[in-house]
C-alpha cells in the first residue's frame, strides 16, 4: 500500500544518514544592547581572573624563586614541565587555592597538583612549592594535597610527589595536625592507594622532614637528589637540642645515607633533572600489566570542532541570574560538530538534557535554563538514569537559582522529586564533571552535582555565584525575622537601618558567593576561562573515564 | 667502432669483475650496465651489504674487512672472476689498479685487465726508472742534480746551475727528514752539512741530491688515452691543486688562468709520456707547474683511471669507462686528438667524513642521515654509499663525489657551491662546510690555485672566532630547530604511545594545555663549532608555546629579541618554517649518538649541529660544572684516541716518565700514522691498548700523572 511505501521510503532516508543528529544554532543576538552589556563584564571578570592568577604562578616571589635557583633547584611547575611527556598538556588544579584566605599570602596553597602525562600514563602530580612559606603545610595546603589524592585513587592515577617541604605549619598545628581531613590523612591515602595499586612514587628534591619524611617513606619507590634531597624525622637543630648530636643534614639524612644505609629511598639522583629523569623512567617502567588487555575499542580518535566558536564563551557567560539564558549556546561551543540529541526537549523544559560527544568520547549532558520545576526534577533524574545504565558520562552544567517554592510547587511534590535527583545524581558510578557557569543555589546546587556529590572533577567559571540562596532572598529573610524579633522586644526598625542591615547580609553573600571565596577554600578545583572548557572537559573524562565502570545501585526512590 | 681485430679476436667482454668498492665500483657498473655488460661484485665481511653488491648483478665474497685480506687479495679476486665466468677485470683506482703483478696475474689466468700493459705499470711505478724514461723521451723534468758526486763544492756549482731557491734532500727516507730549503749560495754549505748528518742520522746513508724548489707550485694533470692500436691522444688538462695533507679535495678542469698555447704544450707532452711506454687504457699524466716561470715538470704518471675522471669527461662529453672497455675489447680509440672537444667548466669537490678542524684527520661513524644533491646532466653524484651505511675505519673515508659542470667556471662554481650547501650529510663529522669554505674563498674564485692553498689561506679557511654571521645564523637555525623539534615531539607521541584511553591524544595536542597560562619549555642545544677551534657553546632558548600554534622563542644571550616561529613538516625531516614572517625551507636529522640526542639543521646555506644531552638540561648557570652520571666522564690527564684506527707501536710502558710533547704511540688509519703525544710532562698510566689493537674514536688511551703510582 501507499503507506507501507512511504515508511519504507522514510527508513531509507534515515538509513542513508544514520549519523544525522540536530546541530544546535548560534543562539546568539549579537547586536542587542544585552550581549554587549554583558559581554563588557564577562571581558572585566575573565581579565580579573588572569591577573589574580598571573600573581599565584609567580609563586612566593622574586627573593624565594631566586634562592631556590642558586640551590640548583627548578620552580615545581618547571618540575612538572620536565616530568610530563615533552610537548604535552598539564591540567593543573586550584590554582587560587589559600587565595585571600590567610593573613599572608599563600599563593596556591603552597603546593601545585594536576594531571599530566609521563610516557603516556596520566599521573596525578603533587609538588610542594619550596619559595611559599618553605612549603610548609597550611590547612589548605593539606586540604588541595588531599583533594590531589581523592581524585588520583576515583581515577586510578599514579602518584608523583615532588616533595620539597619543611612539613606541617608550626603555628597551625592544630588546624594542620589532628583531625580526620588533615596531615596523617596524607599516608593513609598512600597505603590505602598502594593497597589498590595505584603507585605512589615520591621523589624528594628538597628537604622532607618530620610528617613530610613519610611521604617517601610510604612511597612505592622513591628518588632523592644528592645535595638538595634530605629525609628526616628530625633536623639537625632539633637532633642537637634532643641528643647533643652535632650532624649535618646531608649526613642526617641525605641522598647517599638513605640510598646507601637507611634504604629509605631507592634511586640516587646526581642533580634534580637527573632525578626527575629517574621519575620518568619509574612510571615508564611501571607496565601495570593486565592493564591495557581489557582495552576499549578504539572506536574513532577523529572528531569535529564545534560549529561555533568556544572563544567566544568569555563573552557570553552569563553574568545576571534574572536574564533568561539558553544554556544550549554553550552547549553548542562545547560538544563536537555542536551537535547535540536531545532528551525530552518538550518536557520539563528548564533542565535541558542530551547526547553529545566531546573530542569524540559519547556524553550526556544536563544544563540549567532556569529555575528546576518537578517536571524538570523528574526529567533530570531519568535522563541520568539513563546514562548511569549506558556507562555514559554525565557533564552538568550549572547555572541554576533553584527549586521553584510556593504552594503549587510544594503540592506537585517538588521536595520528592528534587529528592529523587539528587539520589540519582549521588547513586550513578559514571564520571560526572560539573561546571558552574552562572549561579549555584540552593539545592539546585545538590541536585546539579554540586561539591558534596563528588563529581569527579569541578569546575567554575569567572561568573559563578555559589550559595544557599540570592543575597537579596537571604537579606528579605533575614530582615523578616529581624524586624518581628525587634517588634517582640518593642523596637522600632527605620527604613534606613533596615536597608543597612539588609545591604550588609547582601554584602556578605557577594563576598561568599564569589567564585574566588569558593576557590580559595576548594569548594572547586579551580576557575576556568570559559573559552578553555571544552579543552578542560575533554581533559578530564580522558582522566576519569574507566575502561570497566561499576554498575548503578540506586537506593530507595520516593516515588 | 668494432674493429676486424677485435671481431677476430672473439673475446668481447660480456662479464666484468669490479676488483674495487665504493662509489668507483658504482660507477664503473653503471656503465658496463648501459652497455648491456653484466657486472661481478666483490666484496669483504665488512662491505657484505655495501651499496656496490647491491648494484651488482653478481656479487663474491673474498675475505675479512682489512684491505689487505680482501681488496688487495689478488688471487681470491681473480679467483672470484674465473668462478663467476667474467671475462675481464675493472680494478677502479686504488687497491690493485697499479700493480703490474696483478696485472700480470690476470693476463696469466686468461682474464682481460681494463687497464693499460704490466709493463707500463711497471715501468711508470718506479719512481726514478720513470724519469730517466722521461728524461729521455724529451719530456722536462725538475731541474736538479741526482749524480754520486758528493762533494760540497761541486753541489754547490751545480745549484747555482740549477737556480737558487734549492731543495737538498737525502736521496733515502722520507718524511722530510733531512730537508733543506735554501734560499741563496751563502746559506748553502751550512744547510748542506746539516742536511748529511740528519740523513745519517736518521738513514744511515748520507747521499744527497738537488732539485730546484718551486716556491708557488700549480698541480696539473693531463688525462691520456691510448689504444691497442698504439694511438694515443690527449683529453685535456685537470688542475688538482687544492690539496690537503697531500690529497686532492677540490679538482677542476679546464686548468683556471692557463692559454691554449700551454695547454697544447702540456698535452703534446703527456702524450709523448704515455708514448714513451706503450700506454693504452686511461692514464695520467702528472705535472709540477711553477707559477712563476710558466715552466712544467713531468712529476709522475699513474697508470689507471683516477678519481678525478669525471671533470674530464663533464668537459669533452664522453664516458672514460666506456673507452677502457672498448681498448680493452681492441677498439680503436672513439676520437682522433682534433675531434676532443673542450665544451664548459667542470668541478668535483670529494666528499669526505673527516674532522677538519683536528688536521682532517679520518672520521668514522654512521651516515645518519644522506641526502646528496639531486643529479642532473650538470651535476653528477658518485657515491657507494646510503642512508644507514657506516664508514669504517678499514677504507677511505670518502663518502661521495660532487662533480658539477658549468659554461664557464665562473658558472660551475656557483653550481658548486650551491650543491654544497644542499649535501646533507649527517652522523659523522665531515669536510663539506670546509669545501664550501674553500670554493667561497676570493682567491679560489680567481682560480689563484697553488699547492698551498689552504695553508696559505689558514687563516681565512680555519678562523679561530666564529664570524659574526655565522653567529647569527646558527642562533636562527638553532631557534627553527627547537621549533621543529617542539613540532615534532607532540606528533610522534600522540601517534606512538599505546593506551586504552582514546582521549588520551588530547593531552598530545598543540599547543599544549596550560591552566591561565603558555606552556613555556627551556631547551639547550649545545652548538658544535665543527669548523672552529673553540667547540662547543650552549644556547639556551625559552620557548612559549603560544596560542595560535606558533612559537615565540628567545635564546638567552643578552641580545635576542625572540623570534614567532612556524613551522610545517612537509615530511621527510623538511620543513616550511616561518620565522617573524619570513618563510624557507629547513631540514632536520635528528639521531642519537653516545647517549645525546644530535640534531643538525641544514636552513639557507648553512648547517649546523647541535647536541642536547637528553633532556639533561641544566636549570641555572653553575648546574653547568654538575656532571650527570649519564655523562661520560674521564679522570683528568687522559689522552684519547684522536680517531679511529690501527694502534701500530707503543713506544713506553706504564709508569714511564715522559716530557710534554713526547710520542707515546702511533695509530695508523686509512694510509695515515698518527703519533699520539702526551699532553704534559708526567707518568703514563693506564696504558691499555697494545699493537695492533682497534681503538675507536674517543677511546681512552693512557693518563698521565703528577706521581708514580705503585
Amino acid at each position: 500500500s501507499w503507506r507501507d511505501a512511504l515508511l519504507l521510503q522514510r527508513r531509507l532516508h534515515q538509513a542513508a544518514m544514520p549519523f544525522c543528529s540536530a546541530v544546535l544554532a548560534d543562539g546568539i543576538d549579537r547586536s542587542s544592547d544585552a550581549f554587549s552589556r554583558n559581554s563588557a563584564i564577562v571581558r572585566d571578570l575573565v581579565s580579573q581572573l588572569q591577573s589574580n592568577t598571573l600573581m599565584v604562578l609567580a609563586g612566593g616571589g622574586s627573593q624565594a624563586v631566586e634562592r631556590n635557583r642558586s640551590r640548583n633547584k627548578l620552580l615545581p611547575r618547571e618540575r612538572i614541565d620536565r616530568m610530563i611527556d615533552p610537548g604535552s598538556s598539564f591540567l593543573e588544579l586550584s590554582q587560587l587555592a589559600g587565595y585571600d584566605l590567610y593573613e599572608d599570602s599563600l599563593p596556591s596553597g603552597g603546593i601545585i597538583t594536576g594531571i599530566g602525562p609521563v610516557h603516556g600514563r596520566l599521573c596525578m602530580f603533587v609538588a610542594n612549592d619550596p619559595t611559599v612559606k618553605g612549603g610548609t603545610y597550611y590547612p589548605i595546603t593539606v586540604k588541595k594535597h588531599l583533594r590531589a589524592q581523592e581524585i588520583a585513587a576515583e581515577c586510578k592515577l599514579p602518584c608523583i610527589y615532588l616533595v620539597d617541604s619543611g612539613g606541617a605549619n608550626l603555628p597551625r598545628q592544630a588546624d594542620v595536625f589532628p583531625d580526620k581531613d588533615n596531615f596523617g590523612r596524607i599516608f593513609y591515602n598512600q597505603a590505602k592507594m598502594s593497597a589498590e595499586g595505584i603507585p605512589q612514587i615520591a621523589l624528594v628534591l628538597g628537604s622532607c622532614t618530620a610528617g613530610g619524611a613519610y611521604i617517601p617513606a610510604m612511597a612505592d619507590e622513591s628518588v632523592i637528589v644528592k645535595g638538595n634531597g634530605t629525609i628526616f624525622l628530625a633536623g639537625p637543630p632539633l637532633v642537637k637540642a634532643a641528643t647533643g648530636e652535632e650532624v649535618s643534614a646531608e649526613d642526617l639524612g641525605g641522598a647517599s645515607l638513605h640510598c646507601r644505609i637507611s634504604g629509605v629511598s631507592d634511586h640516587f639522583a646526581e642533580d634534580e633533572i637527573h632525578g626527575l629523569m629517574i621519575g620518568r623512567n619509574i612510571i615508564k617502567n611501571l607496565h601495570m600489566a593486565g592493564k591495557w588487555t581489557n582495552s576499549l575499542p578504539s572506536i574513532s580518535c577523529s572528531y569535529k570542532d564545534p560549529l561555533h566558536d568556544e572563544k567566544e564563551l568569555r563573552l557570553i557567560a552569563p553574568v545576571d541570574q534574572k536574564q533568561p539564558f539558553d544554556v544550549r549556546s554553550i552547549i553548542a561551543r562545547i560538544v563536537d560538530g555542536s551537535e547535540f540529541d536531545e532528551f525530552k526537549k518538550f518536557y520539563g523544559t528548564t533542565l535541558v538534557t542530551g547526547f553529545a560527544r566531546i573530542y569524540g568520547q559519547e556524553v550526556g549532558i544536563i544544563g540549567n535554563n532556569g529555575i528546576l520545576f518537578t517536571e524538570s526534577a523528574l526529567k533530570g533524574s531519568h535522563f541520568i538514569e539513563l546514562c548511569a545504565q549506558r556507562k555514559i558520562p554525565l557533564i552538568f552544567l550549572q547555572n541554576i537559582t533553584g527549586f521553584m517554592v510556593g504552594s503549587k510547587s510544594e503540592a506537585s511534590g517538588i521536595a520528592k522529586a528534587g529528592a529523587k535527583m539528587v539520589m540519582a545524581v549521588s547513586c550513578s558510578k559514571v564520571s560526572k564533571i560539573t561546571i558552574i557557569v552562572g549561579g549555584s543555589f540552593g539545592a539546585g546546587n545538590y541536585g546539579m552535582c554540586g561539591r558534596a556529590y563528588s563529581p569527579n572533577f569541578l569546575f567554575l567559571w569567572p561568573t559563578a555565584k555559589i550559595s544557599v540562596m540570592g543575597g537579596n532572598q537571604a537579606a528579605g529573610v533575614l530582615a523578616q525575622i529581624e524586624r518581628s524579633n525587634k517588634k517582640r522586644q518593642g523596637f522600632e526598625w527605620s527604613k534606613e537601618e533596615e536597608e543597612k542591615f539588609k545591604s550588609k547580609v547582601v554584602e556578605a553573600y557577594d563576598r561568599e558567593g564569589s567564585p574566588y571565596f569558593s576557590t580559595a577554600r576548594l569548594w572547586d578545583d579551580g576557575i576556568i576561562h570559559p573559552s578553555d572548557t571544552r579543552k578542560v572537559i575533554g581533559l578530564c573524562l580522558s582522566a576519569s573515564i574507566k575502561s570497566d565502570p561499576e554498575e548503578t545501585k540506586y537506593g530507595v526512590f520516593r516515588m | 667502432l668494432s674493429t676486424p681485430a677485435a671481431a677476430e679476436e672473439g673475446r668481447r667482454i660480456e662479464k666484468i669483475l669490479v676488483a674495487n668498492r665504493g662509489e668507483i665500483a658504482c660507477r664503473v657498473m653503471r656503465t658496463a650496465r648501459r652497455l648491456g655488460i653484466q657486472t661481478v661484485a666483490v666484496y669483504s665481511d665488512a662491505d657484505r651489504a655495501a651499496l656496490h653488491v647491491k648494484s651488482s648483478d653478481e656479487a663474491v665474497r673474498i675475505g675479512p674487512p682489512p684491505a689487505r685480506a680482501s681488496y688487495l687479495n689478488a688471487s681470491a679476486i681473480v679467483e672470484a672472476a674465473l668462478r663467476t665466468g667474467a671475462q675481464a677485470i675493472h680494478p677502479g683506482y686504488g687497491f690493485l689498479s697499479e700493480s703490474a703483478d696483478f696485472g700480470q696475474l690476470c693476463e696469466t689466468e686468461g682474464l682481460i685487465f681494463i687497464g693499460p700493459r704490466a709493463s707500463a705499470i711497471k715501468d711508470m711505478g718506479d719512481k726514478s726508472a720513470s724519469k730517466r724514461i722521461m728524461g729521455a723521451a724529451g719530456v722536462p723534468l725538475v731541474p736538479g742534480y741526482h749524480g754520486d758526486n758528493q762533494d760540497v763544492n761541486f753541489l754547490k756549482l751545480e745549484a747555482e746551475k740549477i737556480g737558487y731557491p734549492i731543495l737538498i734532500k737525502p736521496t733515502h727516507g722520507g718524511g722530510g727528514k733531512g730537508m733543506r730549503i735554501v734560499n741563496g749560495p751563502d746559506e748553502f754549505v751550512e744547510s748542506f752539512m746539516g742536511a748529511q748528518r740528519e740523513a745519517a742520522a736518521s738513514f744511515g746513508i748520507n747521499t744527497i741530491l738537488l732539485e730546484k724548489y718551486i716556491t708557488h707550485p700549480r698541480h696539473v694533470e693531463v688525462q691520456v688515452f691510448g689504444d691497442k692500436h698504439g694511438n694515443v691522444i690527449h683529453l685535456n688538462e685537470r688542475d688538482c691543486s687544492v690539496q690537503r695533507r697531500h690529497q686532492k679535495i677540490i679538482e677542476e678542469a679546464p686548468a683556471p688562468n692557463i692559454t691554449d698555447e700551454f695547454r697544447s704544450h702540456i698535452g703534446k707532452a703527456a702524450v709523448s709520456a704515455a708514448k714513451a711506454v706503450g700506454y693504452y687504457s686511461a692514464g695520467t699524466v702528472e705535472f709540477i707547474v711553477d707559477t712563476i716561470s710558466g715552466e712544467f715538470y713531468f712529476m709522475e704518471m699513474n697508470t689507471r683511471l683516477q678519481v678525478e675522471h669525471p671533470v674530464t669527461e663533464m668537459i669533452v662529453g664522453q664516458d672514460l669507462v666506456e673507452w677502457q672497455i672498448r681498448v680493452a675489447n681492441g677498439e680503436q680509440l672513439p676520437l682522433t686528438q682534433e675531434q676532443v672537444p673542450l665544451i664548459g667548466h667542470s668541478f668535483e669537490a670529494r666528499i669526505y667524513a673527516e674532522n677538519v678542524p683536528k688536521g682532517f684527520l679520518p672520521a668514522t661513524g654512521t651516515l645518519n642521515h644522506y641526502r646528496p644533491v639531486p643529479v642532473s646532466s650538470t651535476v653528477r653524484v658518485e657515491t657507494g654509499v646510503e642512508e644507514g651505511d657506516t664508514v669504517s675505519m678499514h677504507y677511505d673515508p670518502m663518502i661521495a663525489k660532487l662533480v658539477v659542470w658549468g659554461e664557464n667556471r665562473h658558472a660551475a662554481l656557483s653550481k658548486l657551491k650551491n650543491c654544497l650547501v644542499n649535501f646533507q650529510v649527517a652522523g659523522l663529522p665531515t669536510n663539506i662546510t670546509f669545501l664550501h669554505m674553500l670554493a667561497d674563498h676570493w682567491a679560489f674564485e680567481k682560480g689563484l690555485v697553488e699547492t698551498h692553498f689552504i695553508e696559505h689561506f689558514k687563516s681565512d679557511l680555519f678562523p679561530d672566532e666564529v664570524l659574526e654571521e655565522t653567529n647569527v645564523a646558527a642562533k636562527l637555525s638553532a631557534t627553527i630547530a627547537a621549533a621543529c623539534i617542539c613540532e615534532n615531539e607532540h606528533t610522534t607521541l600522540r601517534e606512538t604511545i599505546p593506551s586504552d584511553n582514546r582521549l588520551l591524544p588530547l593531552w598530545y595536542s598543540r599547543p599544549p594545555f596550560r591552566m591561565h597560562h603558555n606552556a613555556k619549555c627551556i631547551m639547550e642545544l649545545e652548538w658544535d663549532k665543527e669548523q672552529t677551534s673553540s667547540f662547543q657553546e650552549i644556547l639556551k632558548l625559552v620557548i612559549t608555546y603560544e596560542q595560535d600554534g606558533s612559537y615565540f622563542i628567545e635564546i638567552e644571550d643578552g641580545a635576542s629579541l625572540g623570534s614567532e616561529v612556524r613551522v610545517l613538516p612537509v615530511g621527510d625531516g623538511n620543513y616550511k618554517v616561518d620565522v617573524n614572517g619570513l618563510q624557507s625551507n629547513a631540514t632536520l636529522a635528528i639521531y642519537s649518538k653516545d647517549l645525546n640526542k644530535h640534531i643538525e639543521i641544514w636552513h639557507g646555506k648553512h648547517h649546523f649541529h647541535f647536541r642536547q644531552t637528553a633532556r639533561l638540561e641544566q636549570s641555572s648557570e653553575d648546574g653547568l660544572q654538575h656532571k650527570t652520571s649519564l655523562q661520560t666522564s674521564h679522570p683528568k690527564g687522559s689522552v684519547l684516541a684522536p680517531m679511529a684506527g690501527l694502534v701500530v707501536k707503543v713506544l713506553l710502558e706504564n709508569g714511564a716518565f715522559v716530557e710534554a710533547g713526547q710520542p707515546v704511540l702511533v695509530l695508523e688509519a686509512m694510509k695515515m700514522e698518527h703519533v699520539v703525544k702526551s699532553p704534559r710532562a708526567g707518568y703514563v698510566n693506564e696504558l691499555q691498548v697494545t699493537a695492533g689493537q682497534q681503538v675507536f674514536d674517543t677511546t681512552m688511551l693512557f693518563n698521565i700523572k703528577d706521581k708514580q703510582e705503585d
